[in-house]
C-alpha cells in the first residue's frame, strides 16, 4: 500500500484545503517520507490487541440536562468575520 | 531579582522588597529588550499585566495573599485568556482575542499571578523547533544560531533568558520536554487528565497536556498546584482529592528504584548526552536510589504510532478553522467549499496542512484499520510496557531528547528526522503518564542536556522529589545562558 499522489489531492479536498499543483508534488514527496515511518508499524503483529484510542478507561462522564452557559453570543460574535443581526454569515447555500 | 525562585519572589513582595509592579515592570522591561532578539514573545501588552499588578500590590497591602500573588507568569499562546490576543503561532488566529479564559488562566488568576504576556509556540503546537510559527523563529538563548526546541520553544527560551519567573506550555508529543532540555530548564507533563484542556486549543485531544516549565523543581511544585485542578468543561479532567506537590520535596530518596530502559540508551543517543545522563545515574546512585534495568520493548515504534493518531486526531479538531466563527476568512470566493479551501490554504502553514492531509488519509475510506487502528494497537502495547516496567521500579529515567539544541533550519526540510528528536518524549504521551525534563549537563558547544524521568500514573509527586534532591545535589539547573 503505497501513497500516491492523488491521495493527496484527495485528502486536500477531504480537508477543504485547496491545493495547487506544485503544492500536491511538494506534499507528495514528503509524505512519502513520512508513510515510510508509519509503515513500520506493520513490524510486529497486533491480531490479538485491542485498540487503545485513550489514555484513560473511563466512560464519558454525564450530567443533568440543565441549560449551564450563559448567553454569549455578542462576545462570541465579536471575533466572527461576518455576522448579521446574531446570525453568522456565509456564502449562499441554497439558491 | 531575576535570579529569585517564586517562594523567594512570594517572600519578597509580603515583606515589601519590591511591589509586583515594581517586580512585573522589571521583567516586562528585560522580556521587550531581549525579545527583539530572541522572540520568545508572541504578545507583551504591558496595560493588562500592570493592571494585574496594581491589583495584587492592593492584595498583598490587605494581606490577602495566595501562592502566586503579585508574580508575573508567561502563558504559551495556546492558552486562552479573556481579551488578550491567543493567535496558537498561526496567521489562522493572528487577530484573535479570546473571549473568555482557559480554566488554567482562571486558576492562575485566583493565585494571583499576574499574565505577564504569550509565549511564541510551533504553529498549533505542530513542531519541535519553533521554526513553525508564523510570527518567527525563537532563537534558543544559549546559542541564538539554534532552535529553543518546541513546541512550547517561547515559554522555554523566556524562562531561560530570565525573561519571566516561569511560564506554562503543553505537551502533545514532548512539546514542554524536549524544549526543557534544550533550553536548559525544568518542565512537567503530569498524567493526562489532571489539567484542564478547558480553553487550550486543541491539536491532539487524547494526547495533549498542559503543565509547567520553570527553573526548578520546586518552582514546578507551586506551579503543578495551581494548575492541578478538577474542571466539569473538559470532559477527560479527573476528580482526586488535591495534591500538596511540596510536601515532599525533601524526603530522602534512598530506596526509590530507578528504571533504565535499555531501548532509550541506544546508538542514537550523542556520546555528550549519554555522559551527562551517565553522570546523572551516578549522582541518584549517591542519593541512595537503586538502579534496575527495565525494557520498553514497543517504544521503538512510539513515533511511527505518533504521527498515524496525533494528526489524525487534529485533522478533526482542526476542522473548526472555516472562516466562520473566528479566525482568518479569505478575502476571495465563488461559494461555501470554496471559502473553506481557500480560507484553509491561506490560514494554515505548511506543517499544519502536512499533518491535517496525514489524519485524513489515515481516517479515510480504506485505510482507517490499516494505520489508525494499527496505531491504536501499538499504543495499547506501549502503555502495557510501562505497567510491566512499573512492576519492577517506581521511576523510569532516560535522556530527554537523542541531541541537544540543533540549528536553525537544520532539520526544517526532512520533516521525519525533525519527528524523531521526540522519539523519547512520545511513548509517556501515547500511555497518558506523567514525565519531567531537567537540566542534567552541558554538551561540549556549552548547550543544555534535559533528564527525563517519566513517573506512574498520578506519581508527580515522587517525580518532584527526585528531581528536587537532585537539583540540591548538583548546579546544572542553576547555570544561565550567556546573555548580555
Amino acid at each position: 500500500m503505497s501513497l500516491e499522489k492523488k491521495d493527496v489531492q484527495r485528502a486536500a479536498l477531504l480537508a477543504r484545503i485547496e491545493i495547487t499543483e506544485t503544492e500536491a508534488n511538494e506534499t507528495f514527496e514528503q509524505l512519502g517520507k513520512v508513510f515510510d515511518l508509519i509503515e513500520q508499524m506493520k513490524i510486529i503483529n497486533t491480531d490479538d490487541i485491542a485498540p487503545m484510542a485513550h489514555a484513560q478507561d473511563i466512560s464519558t462522564r454525564l450530567r443533568d440536562d440543565v441549560v449551564t452557559e450563559k448567553d454569549r453570543h455578542e462576545e462570541f460574535q465579536e471575533v466572527a468575520p461576518a455576522t448579521e443581526r446574531g446570525l453568522y454569515l456565509v456564502p449562499k447555500v441554497i439558491e | 531579582m531575576f535570579d529569585k525562585s517564586l517562594k523567594e519572589l512570594a517572600s519578597s513582595l509580603a515583606s515589601k522588597d519590591f511591589s509586583s509592579v515594581e517586580l512585573t515592570q522589571a521583567y516586562l522591561d528585560r522580556a521587550k529588550e531581549l525579545n527583539t532578539s530572541i522572540n520568545a514573545f508572541v504578545t507583551i501588552d504591558e496595560e493588562q499585566s500592570l493592571a494585574q499588578a496594581r491589583s495584587a500590590d492592593q492584595k498583598i497591602a490587605q494581606g490577602n495573599i495566595q501562592a502566586l500573588t503579585g508574580i508575573p507568569i508567561a502563558h504559551k499562546d495556546i492558552w486562552c485568556a479573556k481579551g488578550w490576543m491567543t493567535t496558537c503561532g498561526s496567521k489562522m488566529l493572528q487577530n484573535f482575542k479570546a473571549p473568555y479564559n482557559a480554566h488554567i488562566i482562571d486558576r492562575f488568576n485566583t493565585a494571583g499571578s499576574i499574565i505577564q504576556g504569550k509565549t511564541n509556540m510551533d504553529e498549533f503546537a505542530m513542531g519541535s523547533s519553533n521554526e513553525t510559527s508564523f510570527f518567527g523563529h525563537v532563537k534558543n538563548p544559549w546559542d541564538s544560531s539554534r532552535v529553543p526546541g518546541g513546541s512550547s520553544g517561547g515559554s522555554a527560551a523566556a524562562v531561560a533568558a530570565r525573561m519571566t519567573p516561569a511560564a506554562t506550555g503543553t505537551d502533545t508529543g514532548g512539546s514542554i520536554r524536549q524544549p526543557a532540555a534544550l533550553c536548559g530548564i525544568s518542565g512537567l507533563k503530569p498524567t493526562y487528565g489532571l489539567v484542564s484542556r478547558y480553553g487550550m486549543i486543541a491539536f491532539a485531544s487524547s494526547l495533549d497536556q498542559g503543565g509547567p516549565m520553570a527553573r526548578s523543581a520546586e518552582d514546578l511544585a507551586i506551579l503543578t498546584e495551581v494548575m492541578v485542578d478538577y474542571d466539569m468543561r473538559d470532559s477527560t479532567s479527573l476528580k482526586r482529592d488535591p495534591v500538596n506537590y511540596s510536601a515532599n520535596l525533601e524526603t530522602s530518596i534512598a530506596g526509590i528504584k530507578i528504571g533504565l530502559p535499555k531501548e532509550y540508551f541506544s546508538d542514537e543517543v550523542s556520546p555528550d548526552v549519554q555522559k551527562a545522563v551517565a553522570s546523572a545515574i551516578g549522582e541518584y546512585k549517591k542519593l541512595g536510589a537503586e538502579i534496575v534495568d527495565v525494557s520498553l520493548p514497543t517504544s521503538p515504534l512510539s513515533v511511527a504510532a505518533y504521527y498515524v493518531i496525533a494528526p489524525a486526531e487534529a485533522s478533526s479538531n482542526l476542522s473548526r478553522f472555516d472562516g466562520v466563527r473566528y479566525g482568518h476568512r479569505a478575502k476571495e470566493y465563488k461559494d461555501l467549499n470554496e471559502m473553506y479551501a481557500k480560507t484553509r490554504a491561506e490560514g494554515f502553514g505548511a506543517e499544519v496542512k502536512r499533518r491535517i492531509l496525514i489524519g485524513t488519509y489515515v481516517l479515510s475510506h480504506g485505510y482507517y484499520d490499516a494505520y489508525y487502528i494499527k496505531a491504536q494497537k501499538i499504543r495499547r502495547l506501549i502503555s502495557q510496557d510501562f505497567a510491566q516496567a512499573f512492576e519492577k521500579c517506581d521511576l523510569i529515567l532516560s535522556p530527554t531528547a537523542p541531541g541537544t539544541a540543533f540549528g536553525i533550519g537544520e532539520k526544517a526540510s526532512d520533516p521525519v528526522q525533525m519527528y524523531l528528536s521526540d522519539i523519547f518524549t512520545i511513548a509517556a504521551n501515547l500511555a497518558g503518564l506523567p514525565a519531567m525534563s531537567i537540566p542534567c549537563g552541558l554538551d561540549d558547544a556549552n548547550l543544555p542536556i534535559g533528564l527525563q524521568l517519566i513517573g506512574n500514573y498520578f506519581d508527580e509527586a515522587r517525580m518532584l522529589n527526585a528531581a528536587h534532591m537532585y537539583q540540591k545535589a548538583t548546579d546544572w539547573h542553576l547555570k544561565q545562558a550567556p546573555l548580555k
